[in-house]
């Protein structure tokens, strides 16, 4: 008897998981002070975080999809399903999360050359380097494309000058990638750089930003005279746009997907309520359900979407779709969780933890990475062909 | 097969919905409809037979009895592509319900019954509902055990394709439990009242006094039906489903095509940002309901007896979109999307039909929420 490769992969995965995620690893929890973000001036919360981060990196399990070669397991779309569903039966923790991760990896992996991928991706995958995203500006929100920020040819290297605003975690970050004006007299889609800046190579202070949810996830991110070697660019020079466009297909899948809470074995909302009341009230539970049957056909549709995208049939401009919907869905989850925490939820760190300050978070989901509406304009023309 | 089932349509998928759209064109288009309506007639036998012969009767018949046995998402892309021009068929009472559940029951009597249906020789329809809501498992309705058979007392409603159907699976509650029983529609004391429905279609109010039912009449074990009935009803809900969201990709599509030649003060209203990004969200809506009825028939393919949730799923969705999408569309069409000359308020009529049948948003939310803990 032959066994199926997917079953045999399966059991190995199992047997090594439970022989390598820690104890302490295994409550599957997403909050801010669990999350391990790496990087340079990463402190660990726990041993138990360090090794289980360790051990993932070594198997090339932070990025399983990654080519073994840069850092990842180079898992097939059926293996990382598999993968999703194994460490969702244990409950385990992401070994770690960043934005090298979900963009620049992404953004290498497609427009970087093999020397970039082999000096930048392994780092990040190994959680050692921490990367931030530059794209919004003051005066280029909705509007990218009208970014102003200006990177001077001086021959070997950029001169860069201008203000980034938005930039997540900028004040923890060790590199940005960032979207630069390199050329002042084409057209705005036409004059893009995508850059990559060391955040301590000199030229460049962050200011965090504080938020209505009471933290400074987001900063301001200021640019006097930063050097930026030629190389340090993904694709051609004035190209950059279409990394950026690219990259904006992955996060919006990525915020969709946080919206759908949907990584394997997410439990429904309804239950995490039932848990936490004695009775829940006749409409609060119509609306758990509503939002649970919402929110398994979204996550439906981002498997849907990727075994597309596998078969060869990339999503485009539908993914504005995924993240309109994913993001809008999750509002309304965190809305609901308000509910169900009555009084208890509104106090800062009260009964119900940081509920509130999640909840005022998700407000911010259908405005970054393009907002609702941006994301309906996309539809209604590049999708059905409406005139405008 | 290599690796998991995708949630792609396949090379074979795509060219069945092709040839499906082909011939439906042709022969069910929704002024076919509009005719009937207007003669008072509610079913097309002989479109009936032109469908049997392209293999759709016999979709889930197994092929020793004639059938194409394509499986539940071939079934449900058949049933999508009909939704689009609101096709009359009894596909999914005889060819997806009455076929799964007789498939069931291995023996020769159930493998001659298939072939009839696979030939489009005999149609069947599904009598369960007694209230105003689908509930099988309240059911009222006597079987009372009488020598060596039972005598079937009460009345059904809701009996889609009831009127035109020749034989009816009958679901009547026994000594210990439900029993379903398969009988000619004529037999004596079976009186059918055909239902004068808001969507034009053929449904029917049955009363049985006194029916007699034979042990041969009975669909697999007495006081067990729902052994044999649960994954008829999650095969016929699945293929509702997606019937259900080729109605709203119909009434999608008239619709954006009306905004984009529609013109008010001077322009085309579809440049207008309000009604554009009514027509992109309802697009997201059925885009999204599009990944639930293609997971629905791969789980029913995988394995039939535990797809409920992902049928429910797919009802639930559908029946949501579905509204949504014979809103918007009249909404978005103004005035004329009210008139009876055009075709907006066929597809309105038939969704609401549609989603009361087999299990309206709640039965199905509920279900869910069940299956999912709370």
């Amino acid at each position: 008897m032959t066994v199926n490769p997917l079953d045999a992969f399966r059991a190995e995965l199992r047997d090594w998981l439970a022989q390598n995620c820690p104890e302490e690893m295994r409550d599957g929890l997403m909050t801010e002070e669990s999350i391990c973000w790496g990087g340079k001036d990463w402190v660990f919360t726990s041993d138990a975080q360090r090794v289980w981060l360790e051990r993932c990196a070594a198997k090339g399990y932070t990025v399983p999809t990654w080519p073994v070669a840069y850092g990842g397991a180079g898992l097939s779309r059926d293996q990382e399903k598999i993968f999703h569903e194994e460490m969702g039966r244990l409950d385990a923790r992401s070994p770690l999360q960043s934005f090298g991760i979900w963009m620049l990896g992404p953004a290498l992996l497609h427009f970087g050359t093999h020397e970039q991928k082999l000096q930048y991706l392994p780092p990040v995958a190994r959680g050692e380097v921490r990367w931030c995203q530059g794209y919004s500006e003051p005066g280029a929100g909705s509007d990218l494309a009208n970014v102003q920020t200006h990177g001077e040819d001086k021959g070997d290297h950029w001169l860069v000058n201008g203000q980034k605003i938005w930039t997540s975690y900028a004040d923890k970050a060790d590199w940005i990638f960032a979207l630069v004006r390199t050329d002042r007299e084409a057209p705005k889609h036409k004059c893009i750089s995508f850059l990559l800046l060391d955040m301590k190579g000199g030229g460049v202070e962050t200011r965090p930003i504080k938020m209505i949810s009471g933290v400074s996830p987001f900063c301001e991110t200021f640019f006097t005279d930063a050097k930026i070697p030629k190389e340090q660019i993904v694709g051609e020079v004035n190209r950059g746009w279409d990394v950026a466009k690219y990259l904006l297909t992955h996060e919006r899948e990525m915020i969709s997907g946080g919206g759908a809470g949907l990584s394997g074995g997410g439990r429904a909302l309804g239950a995490v309520i039932k848990d936490t009341m004695d009775e829940m009230d006749a409409t609060l539970r119509a609306d758990a359900m509503r939002c649970e049957v919402n929110s398994l056909a979204i996550g439906l549709t981002l498997e849907r979407y990727k075994d597309q995208a596998e078969a060869g049939q990339g999503a485009g401009d539908a993914s504005a779709m995924l993240k309109y919907m994913g993001t809008e869905l999750n509002k309304q989850r965190h809305e609901l969780m308000m509910n169900a925490g009555g009084s208890d939820a509104l106090e800062w760190d009260g009964p119900v933890g940081n509920r509130a300050g999640d909840w005022l978070r998700t407000k911010a989901n259908s405005i970054e990475g393009g907002t609702s509406e941006v994301m309906l304009s996309i539809v209604s023309r590049r999708v059905l062909g409406l005139p405008g | 097969m290599s690796g998991m089932a995708k949630l792609v349509m396949n090379e074979e998928e795509t060219m069945l919905a092709d040839m499906a759209r082909g011939f439906l064109d042709d022969a069910c288009p929704v002024s076919k409809l509009r005719e009937m309506r207007d003669a008072g007639v509610t079913s097309d036998a002989a479109t009936w037979k032109e469908m049997a012969d392209l293999g759709w009767a016999g979709v889930l018949v197994p092929e020793e009895a004639g059938g194409s046995d394509m499986g539940f998402a071939a079934a449900n892309v058949i049933a999508h592509e009909m939704g689009k021009t609101l096709a009359v068929s009894p596909f999914i009472s005889s060819a997806v319900i009455a076929a799964t559940a007789l498939r069931q029951v291995n023996d020769a009597r159930a493998l001659g019954a298939l072939a009839k249906i696979a030939s489009g020789d005999v149609t069947y329809a599904l009598a369960v509902d007694e209230g105003i809501k689908f509930d099988p498992e309240g059911v009222q309705m006597e079987a009372k055990a009488d020598g060596n058979g039972f005598r079937l007392n009460g009345k059904k409603q809701f009996v889609v394709d009831g009127a035109s159907a020749d034989r009816l699976l009958v679901l009547a509650r026994t000594a210990d439990g439900l029993t379903l029983f398969d009988i000619p529609a004529d037999r004596v004391g079976v009186n059918c009242d055909a239902s004068n429905m808001i969507d034009a279609r053929d449904a029917a109010r049955i009363t049985f006094e006194d029916v007699e039912a034979t042990g041969e009449d009975v669909l697999g074990a007495v006081d067990n039906a729902m052994d044999i009935l649960k994954p008829a009803i999650n095969a016929g809900q699945a293929a509702l489903a997606a019937e259900m969201t080729g109605l709203s990709v119909g009434a999608f599509t008239m619709t954006v095509d009306y905004l984009k030649e529609r013109k008010q003060f001077g322009v085309e209203i579809g440049r207008f940002q309000a009604l554009q990004h009514r027509a992109a969200h309802l697009w997201c809506e059925i885009e999204v309901t599009s990944s639930a009825i293609l997971n629905a028939g791969r789980k029913l393919d995988e394995d039939s007896s535990v797809a409920e949730t992902a049928v429910s799923l797919a009802k639930a969705r559908a029946t949501q979109t579905a509204i949504l999408a014979v809103q918007e569309g009249v909404q978005m069409h103004g005035g004329i999307g009210m008139t009876d000359a055009f075709d907006m308020g066929f597809y309105m009529k038939r969704a609401r039909v549609s989603a009361e049948w087999l299990g309206d948003y709640s039965y199905h939310a509920e279900k869910i929420a069940a299956e999912r803990g709370f």
